[in-house]
């Protein structure tokens, strides 16, 4: 038997992160004493520093050689993985710093929540790149499971208890569904790997699909549960309002770069053939997520359970750029995610720090008034929400004109229309809010304490929702060459 | 062609503005004195480029000043600009109202922070009438939501809060399908001509589309138009919102952002979707005769001069829709006057409006009764906004009303016969208000009740001056922007306007 041949640069980031979440993992056990925050924070940062840098030189190699197979076929290294990796690392940064702080209120001590972090996230990356059935479900596991940890950290609070059981088993369950999926695909196409079922449903007529169409169905169901599509998203409210802050801002970001890249590349690369099957499946994703997110969102009073809808509206158009099953599509998709990610990681940074010491109180009375004792707080709040919103010279708008052109280009009318109705139904939910930053508040409330590591995370979301905004060719372009490997 | 650089520093006075403004926010005095400087500024710079416009320097074409710059292919986003003559009365119209509006309106709360929403303001309303793009002139036509957001609620009234939201949201849902629309037609143009996704406003309108095609294109353009205008019977969130507003948020949203609305239809809807204006001019005929009848009898019972300038503005967007989708250069023509008339005697009204409030602490027909006397100079300038409006002769809105009147008849004699009625409507609501108002018996003669300063005198003159040279020598107006309508209506009929 001979080992397959490993391009260790495609892996180098997943090999980075769950490296250093291993190392961490080790001196934590080998030390007597606990590492102080300061240190598991810096080496955490480094390491998805590193890996940002490491998918700088993945994109100027396969600008040069060109994308690249590799681990018998199974990992792909290409323009889309080094985005998609790019963006979850820099993600991953900014989750850290959230966190840092959130510590430092909650006194934590250790390098726990780094360690599971650093995992979750290489989970993520595997995602990305995975060209093989089984390692998407290897990334998938890999992420989910050290994030039900994670989302379980805050021991004094039941409520985080609660949230991480909840998504344990729901998430069980979906992992599960998604291995089933897999091995149906397996037994009508006899291969787990994409390619090879791409090539196969290209050169073949499946005279019995239906196996085929269970497996894909019950595969794009487990990508639906982890990108909080309706009616998969009953969890996300429950495990948003539960789970620590800094690690709610994990799901909108780091989770969806892995689930979306995974289910682009499983749906596109693998199943794009069979387009005509999927589709219909994800015009009901998009319509329901978009409009069953915007309605509720604008009934909560909780800022995270908000932006727990806020984020199923949103995913619904991510889907709108899946469905076009185009390069355009993918290219929009991705690009939404790239600029969504930082958006909803400097909202969450905000909520963690309005919520304070226990991170319990996160209704929205709270933030009466905080744009007039935190002006550059409450401005930059404003800012990001009217981003999520969708008001123009804000990547927010960007994002959304982006997806619905590729979705109209590929002809879906219907769910753009609606789409967008239910955008401006979601817009009273973040008026509201931006409304009650500006109005006068309690004069007995103490202006916030904002520590430098929030510092940082805000003042970068909310430079690149307005650079990004009113100049987005860099991203778009950057996006617009993350091709896939293999399109049908 | 003109320098380019005119657009460019049109659109970046403001912004300037703004942010010397927000530097200065710890010093209130002199950030309204740079606030004010910057708008006398953009108001200069206005009129000078309206007198540099030249609509016959490039061949077949009346547009001048023009500048492209691409800023992201894949989206088809580009800074894409130019003039005609269209756009240069209704920049001329904005930078006026804006200069007018600030001056007029002083506030002891946050004042810094107001004047630079009036300065983003008046930035995107320019932007949107130089815009030569039609995702530019989008951008721009939603931007301005978030300026006047920010200036109702946070200066507003008592209930100003709910009034924002409520005009935020109906505006927002109004663009959410013309979204969709401008996305479908660039769609539909990259598929016909190959390349790079554009929204350049010259390569849209050569468009092939099927009717039905045209019709969703403008359809879902006009919503948004007819919510901003506002058109009956889309107008129910601008009584709470001009109600509510503080006097330069509220000059700037009925003045200029509402003429946003009418100025999409007559540049956009129609020209980029022609094949559609013979299925749906009969539906936005009847809506606007609608709106005109029924403004004015809303209008005639209405007890308070803000509500009064409310309705009276759905019956003269209502005259202005007749003009545009007439399809009768005289009565398109007219149309655009009307725009600039409505804009210049609303701003006035607003002042009156602001002046009236602050001595009677409303502006309540009961409030304002029997003013005449005490302040005669004040009343005086009530009479020349509200003669306007009626449709006198020798004011502006004379020129407007009867151009529309004259060229709707040619062509659709039925529904111009009932709009007529609306200039008869205009003198019930406005006389008899009038006579509720400042004649009789004063109601409260106490307070301090001084006659007109000397800055509201200096705000009034002027817009007096122009509603009357507008009556009186309208041609420098006709003149830049006749040759413009004359291309838009050449555009569209060959497609199926009926002469």
């Amino acid at each position: 038997m001979t080992l397959p041949s490993i391009n260790y640069l495609a892996l180098a980031p997943f090999l980075v992160m769950s490296g250093t979440a291993l190392v961490l993992l080790i001196a934590t056990s080998l030390t007597p004493t606990r590492i102080p925050r300061r240190v598991a924070s810096t080496v955490a940062v480094s390491a998805a520093g590193a890996s940002l840098l490491l998918t700088v030189i993945q994109g100027w190699q396969i600008a040069r050689h060109g994308a690249q197979l590799t681990a018998a076929h199974s990992v792909v290294m290409d323009g889309f993985s080094a985005l998609a990796t790019a963006s979850i690392s820099s993600s991953l940064i900014f989750a850290l710093l959230i966190a840092h702080d959130w510590e430092g209120r909650e006194r934590f001590v250790g390098a726990e929540y780094q360690m599971l972090a650093l995992l979750a996230t290489s989970g993520a990356v595997l995602m990305t790149e995975a060209n093989d059935l089984a390692v998407v479900f290897l990334g998938l596991e890999i992420l989910s499971i050290a994030l039900y940890v994670i989302i379980a950290f805050n021991r004094r609070r039941v409520k985080s208890q609660e949230s991480s059981l909840k998504y344990f088993l729901l998430g069980g369950f979906a992992a599960a569904v998604f291995m089933y999926g897999a091995a149906l695909v397996y037994g009508a196409t006899g291969s787990t790997n994409l390619s090879t079922i791409s090539y196969f449903l290209s050169a073949n007529v499946l005279v019995h699909p239906a196996l085929l169409w269970a497996g894909g169905g019950l595969m794009m169901l487990a990508f639906a549960f982890k990108t909080q599509a309706v009616p998969f998203h009953f969890w996300s409210p429950d495990v948003y309002e539960g789970a620590p802050t800094p690690v709610t801002g994990f799901h909108a970001s780091i989770v969806w770069g892995g689930a979306f890249a995974a289910a682009i590349r499983v749906m596109i690369s693998g199943l794009g053939t069979q387009s005509d099957t999927w589709r219909p499946i994800i015009w009901g994703l998009i319509v329901l997520s978009t409009v069953v997110g915007a309605l509720f969102a604008i009934t909560q009073v909780n800022a995270k359970r908000l932006l727990a809808y806020s984020s199923v509206t949103h995913s619904g158009f991510i889907w709108l750029g899946v469905w076009a099953a185009s390069p355009r599509g993918v290219a929009d998709s991705l690009f939404y995610i790239l600029t969504y990610a930082p958006t909803v990681l400097g909202s969450f940074a905000i909520v963690a720090l309005v919520g304070g010491v226990g991170d319990s109180d996160h209704y929205l009375k709270k933030y009466r008034g905080l744009a007039r004792r935190n002006p550059w707080i409450g401005g930059s709040l404003a800012l990001l929400l009217l981003s999520q919103l969708g008001v123009p010279l804000t990547v927010g708008f960007d994002g959304k004109f982006a997806v619905l052109s590729a979705s109209l280009d590929a002809g879906n009318v219907t769910a753009s229309v609606v789409a967008m109705l239910a955008a401006a139904v979601a817009a009273f939910a973040y008026l509201r809010w931006v409304g009650s930053l500006f109005a006068e508040g309690d004069p007995d409330v103490a202006p916030l304490v904002v520590p430098w590591a929030s510092r940082v995370v805000i003042a970068s979301s909310v430079i690149v929702v307005l650079v990004f905004g009113i100049w987005p060719a860099p991203l778009t372009h950057l996006a617009q060459h993350a091709t896939l490997f293999f399109q049908p | 062609m003109h320098s380019s650089w005119w657009i460019g520093a049109l659109l970046l006075l403001p912004l300037v503005g703004a942010l010397l403004v927000s530097l200065s926010r710890r010093d209130s005095v002199n950030a309204r004195r740079a606030a004010l400087a910057i708008s006398g500024a953009e108001f200069l710079l206005a009129v000078v480029t309206a007198l540099l416009y030249n609509g016959h320097v490039a061949q077949a074409s009346t547009w001048d000043f023009a500048a492209k710059w691409v800023v992201s292919a894949p989206l088809g986003l580009s800074y894409n600009v130019a003039l005609d003559g269209i756009s240069v009365a209704l920049v001329l119209l904005s930078t006026f109202v804006a200069l007018v509006a600030m001056a007029a309106d002083r506030t002891a709360r946050r004042e810094p922070a107001y004047l630079v929403w009036q300065l983003l303001s008046l930035e995107f309303t320019v932007g949107a009438f130089v815009a030569h793009d039609l995702l530019l002139f989008f951008i721009f036509f939603e931007l301005v939501l978030v300026p006047s957001y920010f200036m109702v609620s946070g200066w507003g009234g008592s209930g100003a809060r709910r009034a924002a939201m409520k005009f935020f949201l109906y505006t927002f849902a109004g663009s959410a399908p013309a979204l969709v629309a401008v996305i479908y037609l660039g769609v539909l143009h990259q598929h016909e001509a190959g390349g790079a996704l554009t929204f350049d406003y010259s390569a849209l309108s050569s468009t092939v589309m099927t009717t039905s095609q045209a019709v969703g294109i403008f359809l879902g353009l006009a919503l948004a138009f007819a919510v901003k205008a506002p058109l009956w019977p889309l107008h129910s969130w601008s009584p709470a919102t001009y109600g509510e507003a503080p006097v330069a948020a509220g000059a700037q949203l009925a003045a200029t952002l509402s003429k946003l609305g009418t100025y999409g239809l007559l540049r956009f809807a129609l020209p980029l979707a022609p094949l559609a204006v013979k299925e749906v001019t009969p539906v936005l005929l009847v809506l606007a005769v609608i709106a005109i009848l029924y403004g004015s009898l809303v209008a005639a019972v209405a007890q308070d001069l803000r509500r009064l300038l409310v309705f009276s503005s759905v019956a003269q967007m209502g005259f202005i829709t007749l003009g545009v989708m007439s399809g009768s250069q005289l009565a398109l023509t007219g149309a655009v006057v009307l725009m600039v008339v409505h804009g210049v005697a609303t701003v006035g009204l607003f002042v009156l409006i602001g002046a009236l409030e602050r001595r009677r602490g409303s502006a309540r027909l009961d409030d304002v009764r029997g003013l005449q006397g005490s302040l005669p100079v004040l009343g005086g300038f009530v009479t020349v906004v509200a003669f306007t409006t009626i449709g006198v002769p020798g004011l502006g809105g004379f020129v407007g009303e009867f151009l529309i009147l004259l060229g709707a008849f040619g062509v659709h004699p039925a529904y111009a016969a009932i709009a007529t009625l609306g200039t008869v409507g205009a003198a019930v609501y406005w006389l008899w208000a009038y006579q509720r108002a400042f004649h009789g018996p004063a109601s409260d003669t106490s307070g301090d009740l001084v006659d007109a300063t000397t800055t509201e005198r200096l705000l009034l003159w002027p817009v007096v001056v122009l509603v009357v040279a507008l009556g009186v020598l309208p041609a420098p107006l006709l003149s830049r922007v006749s040759p413009s309508v004359q291309q838009i209506v050449a555009h569209v009929t060959p497609s199926g306007v009926s002469r």
